[in-house]
């Protein structure tokens, strides 16, 4: 029992965490997953940022749409809905992927990792599909001014899926490869906060594209 | 009760993590992520529900949306990247709050300026008027 367990009977009444603090200030510097998933943190937000150029080119030219098709008379909502529901269900199992690594779990990890594979492809496919109908109906990202900052913005995210897609197999490969090491959890640890970032870039791209493009 | 200090551990937890107090069950982190898969469903449904919907004033629409994709967005970084407001995770919020300033400037600076830029620029047929 340490000093601390001794003065506060009750673990931390009064949740100052003092004593622990002051213990941790020499406790040297941090894990190497806490630097690692702060690193890939910083990328995240990064990457949240570039997105939010395209966010604000695409807002600038939601108008010009040089006489061509505007959102309202493109845009599916029911496909969209589809969409949405497929890339939220992926970022949840991908949640009970990372439990089951952290419970060193290979039957759940792969299992979950799977169906969040699936889910992600399922998403992929009808975005696929949406574009080659736009484009098929002439209305291409070479139409209008505000064509091509749609496809750029809801490409791009289409893009980054694409490339979690790879890592998660990737990530699969390895962990029946070389198991839960300790560099294979901080891979599955930075594959997670991506998954999860994408699903929360796609909420701001199916309020402000799809939804806020149908209703005005 | 294990301190972070028995553990060896430190008072930072990367971000993703959840908490680790010894305390957490297996159960009760699969109910955290159920609990976020279900607001998040309620959200997004309202969101799509709002948008086709005559029944609330319309010109509200457009706020209401904004204001559910944010709470889903808090939903989302609470229930599933585990960025919390405790002290384990001051580094991490910072950060998001950095990212946060930066993505309101663009997106806000771009419009208020492409915004001013379109209300001063003269409308191209006047210009032609006034050369010929």
């Amino acid at each position: 029992m340490t000093d601390a367990a001794i003065a506060y009977p009750h673990g931390d009444p009064h949740h100052l965490r003092g004593m622990e603090a002051s213990r941790v200030a020499h406790a040297g510097p941090p894990s190497k997953r806490i630097v690692t998933g702060y690193g890939f943190w910083i990328f995240i937000l990064s990457d949240m940022v570039m997105f939010s150029a395209f966010f604000a080119t695409y807002a600038v030219l939601l108008g010009q749409t040089a006489g061509g098709p505007s959102g309202r008379e493109l845009f599916n909502l029911r496909n969209v809905a589809i969409e949405t529901g497929f890339l939220l269900a992926s970022s949840f199992t991908c949640g009970l992927a990372t439990i089951a690594a952290d419970y060193r779990n290979k039957t759940w990890f792969h299992l979950a990792m799977g169906v969040t594979c699936v889910f992600g492809l399922a998403f992929l496919a009808i975005e696929a599909r949406e574009f080659a109908d736009l484009v098929a109906r002439g209305a291409g990202p070479t139409r209008s001014a505000f064509l091509s900052a749609f496809f750029t913005l809801v490409g791009c995210h289409g893009l980054h899926v694409s490339a979690g897609e790879l890592w998660l197999l990737t990530m699969i490969a390895q962990v029946f490869a070389k198991g839960f090491r300790a560099d294979i959890q901080r891979r599955i640890l930075c594959f997670a906060l991506f998954w999860h970032a994408l699903d929360i870039i796609w909420i701001a791209v199916f309020t402000i594209v799809y939804l806020l493009g149908s209703a005005s | 009760m294990t301190s972070e200090y028995e553990r060896g551990g430190h008072a930072d937890l990367a971000p993703g993590e959840e908490s680790q107090d010894g305390e957490v069950s297996l159960l009760q982190r699969i109910a955290g992520y159920l609990t976020g898969l279900g607001l998040a469903i309620l959200l997004t449904a309202t969101s799509f529900f709002i948008a086709g919907t005559d029944l609330v004033w319309q010109p509200s629409i457009p706020v209401a949306l904004v204001v559910l994709a944010i709470a889903q967005m808090g939903v989302h970084l609470v229930f599933f990247l585990h960025i919390t407001t405790g002290p384990d995770n001051t580094n991490n919020v910072l950060a998001l709050a950095f990212g946060v300033l930066i993505v309101v400037l663009v997106i806000g600076g771009s419009l208020w300026i492409m915004a001013h830029l379109n209300h001063n620029t003269m409308p191209m047929d006047q210009i032609i008027h006034m050369q010929g």
